[in-house]
């Protein structure tokens, strides 16, 4: 079609060129009416072999492959048996129905009308009668004597050689803990350690066998459990370190470590302590006191590790000095600390026992700075109040009544205890229990009056200062062979037992007899009598 | 017909009855609540309760788990103690029972079919 408009409106000269251009000859025989030379014309047909099958034959090539066969299984299931239970609960009824008691109103009044006056009657009696007054039953066994009921220990330390170092009751009263170590060689030493519990009402208690057992690489000095947590325990090492165990688990029961860092005591900790965090009810933090004359508190963290949160330095020439101590000659001397008590009624307030042999009173409140140049990451603070007049030798063991809010007790080397009032210098009253060491004084957690104190003669020795203030009321003999008992503390919860371990390896559990154990009447006056008279 | 009337008639004579009573029983539920008050309000008294000859509880001024706890454990020994008394004399009666504990007196003045309890702390 296109061929045909050319050829139309172009000139004749071109319209030749035309004509030979023209192959479709159905173009042509449509002209307009032009009797042009355009013949049908008639092409033999060329055809063009495809080569593309053939290639592709050629290249083809054949495979096969097969998935293996699906495996298909039938199986039937079917549940045949049914249960079908209907449960319904009545709804509760109250307990005085009023449609019930609706009936028996008539009898109930009359009933209540003939019994009033006689409970009336009998309620004025009874508030007027003093017929009860100071009246007591004792329905509980009475213990005449002081018995021993268990005799603990743990042989591979005793084999060693282990003394006892301390005990602890737990919060329920029926674990001890002891701990394993040596107080007589001030040597380094390689020798494991243990800390052993024994689970008391435990059913088939095995005394020679521990409920639990933690070895320590360094001699334990001191332990105290938890005072909420009944597996939790804390002890002071030899090294300096302080630990917290779980012995819950025995296989992973190290809680918190204090580490071998720059606040680590450098020298043996001789006493810790559990104190509630001002401010949180359920929360403790962990007073460690040692040798090097730092008392420092400890708050476990999540890492494992005991941060140090404050911290107390004793330097001599810091010390209040109003006694006639040696005057230190000069630069800066640690006074070590070998003991701790803390007031039952003032929870900053606290007694320190030192190797110098006299009583400190000091505050957790304190301000002043310490002088001294011991690396500390808290600064380290001067707690001393007041310095009492001291013993003959090193303090081992003080005691803060449970009772008064004045009155400690302090025991040494010198085989003395002392009875101090809070208030003046002078003990209350000296005591010489011992011709050797006395290890360790506790007042009674129930007794105002009584307390105990643990003799290098291997002697447990029991206190009634209402009987006596001279003299023993009950001396109980721990060891046969007069080696010396280190250790002894009173169970707080049941209040008749007292836990006390020796240089043997031997804890003993002692049941007190009942004069020990239930409080007599005027015995709190008495006591307020004692700290008052002896001091005026 | 004076069957249906009948009826009517003898439907409203048994409201009337019944209102009746309701007002009576309205009454002595008044004056059992009343002295119960009066025994309540007395000085030391801790809780007051009413026990039926099963031990059941009819009324109370304690907390429910205390109530059952008193209520079966006393009539129990109110039991014992009657037919103690009677097992000793035949002719004799058990009139009141009181238990004298460390922190509390308890009473129970007993009856054929009621027992009162109270519970009173002398010292207070």
């Amino acid at each position: 079609m296109a061929t045909r408009v050319r050829s139309g409106r172009f000139s004749p000269a071109r319209s030749r060129g035309t004509e030979a251009l023209a192959t479709g000859g159905a173009a042509s025989s449509k002209g307009p009416g032009r009797p042009g030379p355009l013949q049908d014309e008639t092409l033999g047909v060329v055809s063009v072999p495809s080569q593309w099958r053939s290639i592709q034959g050629i290249r083809g090539e054949t495979k096969s492959c097969q998935t293996a066969s699906i495996a298909t299984a039938e199986a039937a299931a079917q549940a045949r048996e049914h249960a079908d239970a209907e449960v319904q609960t009545e709804p509760p009824m109250p307990l005085s129905m009023p449609t019930a008691s609706q009936q028996d109103s008539p009898r109930l009044a009359a009933f209540l009308r003939r019994v009033e006056g006689m409970v009336i009657r009998e309620l004025n009696k009874n508030r007027q009668s003093h017929a009860f007054d100071g009246f007591e039953v004792n329905w509980t066994e009475q213990h005449q004597t002081v018995s021993c009921l268990h005799t603990l220990g743990y042989p591979p330390a005793q084999g060693q050689g282990l003394h006892v170092t301390s005990v602890s009751w737990n919060t329920t009263g029926s674990v001890v803990a002891c701990a394993y170590g040596r107080l007589d060689d001030g040597d380094w030493s390689t020798l494991k350690s243990f800390v052993c519990t024994w689970n008391l009402d435990r059913r088939g208690l095995n005394p020679r066998q521990p409920a639990a057992v933690v070895e320590v690489p360094s001699a334990v000095m001191c332990l105290a459990f938890h005072p909420s947590q009944p597996a939790h325990i804390a002890g002071g090492l030899y090294s300096g370190e302080v630990l917290v165990w779980d012995m819950s688990r025995p296989e992973d029961s190290l809680l918190w470590r204090t580490g071998l860092t720059d606040d680590t005591h450098t020298d043996p900790v001789y006493q810790v302590v559990w104190l509630p965090v001002s401010g949180h009810s359920h929360r403790f933090q962990l007073l460690s006191v040692a040798t090097d004359g730092r008392v420092l508190l400890w708050q476990g963290v999540g890492t494992g590790l005991l941060q140090l949160t404050e911290g107390f330095a004793l330097v001599a020439q810091q010390l209040p000095r109003n006694t006639k101590l040696k005057k230190p000659t000069r630069g800066e001397t640690e006074v070590g600390v070998t003991a701790v008590a803390f007031n039952s009624f003032d929870p900053s307030l606290f007694v320190l026992g030192t190797e110098g042999g006299f009583p400190l009173k000091c505050s957790l409140a304190a301000e002043e700075a310490a002088l001294t140049r011991v690396p500390s990451s808290v600064p380290l603070r001067a707690p001393t109040q007041f310095t009492f007049s001291p013993h003959g030798g090193p303090i081992y063991s003080v005691s803060c009544s449970p009772f008064h809010r004045n009155l400690f007790l302090s025991a040494g080397t010198d085989g003395h205890v002392h009875l101090y009032s809070m208030l003046q210098a002078q003990p209350l009253t000296s005591l010489q229990l011992s011709h050797k060491y006395l290890f360790a004084v506790r007042w009674s957690p129930v007794r105002p009056l009584v307390f105990a104190a643990a003799s290098g003669e291997g002697d447990v020795q029991l206190f009634d200062l209402q009987k006596s203030s001279q003299k023993p009321t009950v001396s109980i003999k721990q060891t046969q062979d007069e080696s010396p008992v280190y250790c002894l503390e009173f169970n707080s919860q049941q209040t008749q037992l007292l836990a006390a371990g020796d240089a043997k390896g031997v804890v003993k559990i002692w049941q007190l007899s009942t004069e020990f154990t239930e409080q007599r009447p005027r015995e709190t006056e008495d006591l307020d009598h004692l700290a008052v008279e002896v001091a005026t | 017909m004076g069957v249906f009337l009948n009826i009517i008639l003898f439907g409203t004579e048994v409201t009337t009855k019944t209102l009746l009573a309701n007002y009576h029983l309205d009454l002595f539920q008044t004056e059992v609540e009343e002295t119960l008050k009066r025994i309540q309000s007395h000085k030391g008294v801790i809780g007051t309760m009413v026990v039926n000859a099963e031990g059941i509880p009819i009324r109370t001024t304690l907390d429910n788990s205390t109530t059952v706890q008193y209520a079966g454990l006393l009539h129990q020994l109110t039991m014992k103690a009657k037919s103690t008394v009677r097992d000793i004399d035949p002719q004799n009666d058990l009139t009141f029972l009181r238990i004298r504990s460390k922190k509390h007196e308890i009473m129970v003045a007993p009856d054929k079919e009621y027992l009162l309890i109270v519970i009173q702390n002398p010292c207070e």
